[in-house]
């Protein structure tokens, strides 16, 4: 088709990228479609009276609205306001970027700050300046990870199973919700015990409505809580159901009963609820942050998470977000920074929205990592999901920053998948509230998603929950049923996890159980990053298992398809090759490991195929074909080089091992050549043959059209370029100084 | 009475309780299947919520400091009420006699912080509209 009036066919093709699917929007500052600094954001400003904080932005008591009232009570301290205020924002952005600025002196600032001041700050960093306050800010020292494990037909034993193998992955936090409110406890306890089967200590959770959230915590189906959301305007505050008051009190019901917990906002959630009274995404989102902190949360949710599209719409979104992010880590809390939502379309572009935040590192790099497929994530596709996990962990081995997880195969995963499921089967049954055959548990162990285990959901899931919340199910019958069944392994570890909540050290700061049960957070792994040579560091045995991908081969496993195919062709040395015995010859130089230690090309076909392709394509134009083999060099410019100067008419074909083969003549630089087929893996047997025809009509003085690979946009590098090396290491062993051999080739019958 | 470290878990696993005096090593599954452990023996203990708080104070975060021993108060409270005074404190649920009625409850209980956190609820509710 031809294209229209005035307009390119690479325009047309743009059209058929997926980047072309996102759609984004100029600022547009009275909807609050601005990442940074609307005109409307208030100037920074405080006014202390009596040791009381009776001005905020701007805005005197009288007119404090529920955000401000409540910072003024219990967030900003009046007893720093002054000095913070007064600091210049330039050069507490130093402060932050500062190896020599420590991390509690800024925190100590920051307490005496408003939110404009703090946004106003946060927008002046570049990527990098923010990827280093990140790093210096961020709580816990050793970074955790997040996932989601949710199945859109709240599938129990598939949720225990997919739980097993994320905390076999190395996930921490397990975070779960459901498309039927009523199929809540179902799940979350499934949860739970799918979450303590391949080792002990991973918090779970369930992300429903507040109150109901707060019930399932009670009874120790869960034990955390994430979706406790703040808001940066009073209306939509109010519209989320809450207030400032209101949600302080919750954050204390969830430490009463000796549960983690911390508060979620993101930039964005404003304006998609159509209040953003005109302010900056960063400001707003200061006002959360700010509110996080004085509520007592000991952590955040944010960058983005809900509204991160919206965010993704404007110009400097993901700085934003990125900011956003240092933000919590600026008021002290623990940061759990988003990535949880699918940014966009393009692979490129949602990759690039992480990958910052990733070398940095974050207390939880992944406010849900999608540890199931897109579709059965019942939140929304997170921004990676179980089909990029391959891909995360390439990418973690590439730059050797803490991603977190570990390859597992399913040697591994497959055990723990069937106990998992196993043990949740029994709980179900034994407190009568499902049963399932052998066949749905035998899916259910190695399906990739719910679409491998039923097709539709059944009513049965929501009656269990019901029964579950009817019958005041708790933890600890889930602990009996376990024992009764002989999980006792899981029965104990769910123990444990109920009697951690004597001791409440998960509520403190950035807490997280190690695999050994051992805490981790701001007070026993203070972040001490101070540049190079501080901080977290993966230890070597770490690096080691983040290098141990699935794609790892060995050059052992590399070259072991090569020797089923040793002796496809018989190589004879006769002497020292001949020079130049006759004019009608086109000769074939071969490499020093051809047809000795290779025996298979990187296109799959024995190396005696293509030779005797290429000596069938010479003679089928009537010149002669002689074959010599170039020992002391492994360099096909210089094997066709040196084949042609022994050949009569001056033309030579070089080949070697792995395939790659070109067409020279003697009176060319060596490294220059009439034809070369780079692309060893797409040469097939009918190039090779067209290869041996156009030496040899260049031997009759012709010039023929060159051979052209197929057309291809595969990248060969990586998938050859090991094969590649280790083909090579095999013919440098067979170098060897000397006068090239004259050959006599005969195929075995 | 020992002296108590973070993590309590590791540092004193003999000396918590929980509200029923139980330690958590004493919260045995035998003991589960037996009947003699339940629910109730599994509920922290104010006094360690307090010493959370003092951690947190050291920790330098005054703010999870108040929220816990706003938590050591509410530990006393039945899981029914902590579900109302929270909702109570939501938007739109209670008038502001109601709300004194919670706040009242709280402190004759000894939530003396939370008491006053529903007071200043409900000033700021009755200066922002909220309420009446």
């Amino acid at each position: 088709m031809e294209p229209a009036e005035g307009t390119s066919r690479r325009s047309a093709f743009f059209e058929t990228r997926a980047i072309s699917r996102d759609v984004v929007v100029p600022e547009y500052p009275e909807l609050g479609l601005i990442a940074f600094d609307s005109p409307n954001d208030p100037k920074p400003s405080v006014r202390v009276e009596d040791g009381r904080i009776v001005e905020i932005d701007g805005r005197s008591e009288a007119d404090f609205d529920l955000i401000d009232a409540f910072l003024a009570t219990h967030g900003i301290n009046p007893m720093v306001a002054e000095e913070a205020m007064a600091l210049d924002d330039i050069a507490f952005a130093r402060m932050l970027c500062s190896h020599d600025v420590p991390r509690t002196e800024i925190l100590r600032l920051v307490e005496g700050m408003t939110p404009a001041k703090v946004s106003r700050i946060l927008g002046l960093l570049s990527p990098l300046e923010l990827m280093q306050a990140m790093a210096k800010m961020r709580a816990r020292r050793t970074p955790s990870i997040q996932a989601h494990v949710t199945n859109r037909i709240d599938h129990p034993l598939l949720i225990a199973a997919d739980a097993a193998s994320a905390v076999a992955l190395g996930f921490r936090e397990l975070e779960t919700t459901v498309p039927v409110l009523r199929d809540a406890p179902l799940v979350a306890l499934a949860l739970l015990i799918g979450s303590q089967v391949p080792a002990p200590g991973a918090l779970t959770q369930c992300s429903v409505e507040e109150k109901t959230e707060l019930e399932l915590g009670m009874r120790g189906l869960t034990t955390y809580a994430e979706t406790v959301s703040v808001y940066g305007t009073e209306q939509v505050f109010l519209d989320g159901d809450d207030t400032p008051w209101s949600k302080a009190l919750l954050a204390s019901s969830y430490a009463s009963r000796g549960l983690k917990m911390r508060f979620t906002s993101g930039s964005g959630a404003e304006v998609l609820m159509g209040a953003a009274e005109g302010k900056s995404m960063l400001y707003l989102e200061a006002r959360c942050v700010a509110i996080t902190r004085a509520a007592g949360s000991q952590g955040t949710q944010n960058g983005g998470i809900d509204g991160i599209n919206v965010t993704g719409s404007v110009p400097n979104g993901m700085r934003e977000i990125l900011a956003e992010n240092v933000m919590a880590t600026l008021y002290g809390l623990e940061s759990c920074t988003g990535n949880d939502t699918q940014m966009s379309a393009s692979d490129i572009r949602r990759t690039a929205h992480t990958l910052p935040l990733l070398l940095a590192g974050s207390d939880f790099l992944f406010s849900g990592f999608g540890s199931i497929p897109s579709y059965d994530n019942t939140f929304g596709a997170s921004n990676f999901n179980a089909e990029d996990i391959d891909d995360y962990m390439m990418v973690q081995r590439d730059w050797g920053f803490e991603g977190v997880l570990r390859s597992q195969g399913d040697d591994t995963l497959l055990p723990l998948r069937r106990r998992a499921a196993e043990a949740c089967r029994a709980v179900l049954d034994e407190l009568d509230l499902m049963t399932f055959d052998d066949a749905e548990l035998e899916r259910v162990v190695t399906a990739h998603g719910s679409l491998d285990v039923a097709e539709h959901q059944t009513d049965e899931t929501a009656r269990a929950g019901d029964a579950i919340i009817e019958r005041e199910i708790t933890a600890v019958d889930v602990v009996r049923a376990l024992s009764i069944r002989g999980f006792e392994l899981e029965a104990e570890r769910v123990l444990e996890m109920t009697r951690q909540r004597l001791f409440g050290d998960h509520l403190q700061t950035s807490a997280i159980f190690a695999e050994d049960m051992s805490v981790l957070s701001a007070l026993t792994d203070p972040n001490d990053y101070a540049g190079p040579g501080t901080g977290y560091r993966p230890s070597s045995a770490r690096l080691e298992e983040m290098a141990r991908v699935r794609q790892e081969r060995s050059h052992v496993e590399l070259l072991a398809e090569q020797a089923p195919h040793s002796g496809c062709v018989v190589l004879t040395e006769t002497g020292p090759a001949a020079v130049r015995p006759r004019p009608d010859e086109v000769v074939v130089g071969i490499s020093p490991a051809f047809g000795v230690d290779v025996w298979l090309t990187l296109s799959g076909l024995t190396v005696g195929e293509a030779l005797r392709q290429i000596l069938a394509g010479i003679e089928e134009e009537g010149v002669h074909a002689r074959v010599v083999r170039v020992t002391h060099s492994l360099d096909l410019g210089m094997i066709g080089w040196t084949a042609a100067n022994l050949s009569g008419s001056g033309v030579a074909l070089g080949i070697q091992g792995k395939g790659t083969a070109l067409i020279h003549r003697a009176d060319l630089p060596t490294l220059a050549n009439l034809e070369l087929l780079s692309m060893a893996p797409l040469i097939d047997a009918s190039r090779y043959r067209l290869m041996g025809r156009n030496a040899a009509r260049h031997a009759r003085g012709e010039k023929p059209s060159p051979v052209l690979l197929p057309e291809s946009g595969e990248p060969m590098g990586p998938r050859y370029h090991a094969k590649v090396v280790a083909l090579i290491n095999r013919e440098s062993q067979c170098l060897r100084a000397g006068t090239p051999q004259e050959i006599e080739v005969t195929w075995p019958s | 009475m020992a002296e108590l470290n973070y993590p309590l878990g590791e540092h004193n696993r003999a000396d918590v309780r929980s509200q029923t005096g139980k330690a958590a090593d004493e919260l045995t599954v035998a003991d589960i299947r037996a009947g003699t452990i339940t629910s109730a023996d599994a509920a922290v203990d104010p006094d360690t919520l307090r010493r959370q708080a003092e951690f947190a104070e050291q920790g330098g975060n005054p703010q999870l400091a108040d929220n816990l021993r706003r938590g050591a108060e509410l530990a006393l409270f039945s899981d029914d009420d902590v579900l109302r005074f929270y909702d109570a404190l939501r938007p739109g649920r209670s008038s502001v006699a109601e709300l004194q009625t919670i706040a009242a409850e709280l402190e004759a209980g000894g939530g003396v912080r939370c008491a006053a956190l529903v007071h200043e609820a409900i000033t700021h509710y009755t200066r922002r509209g909220l309420i009446s």
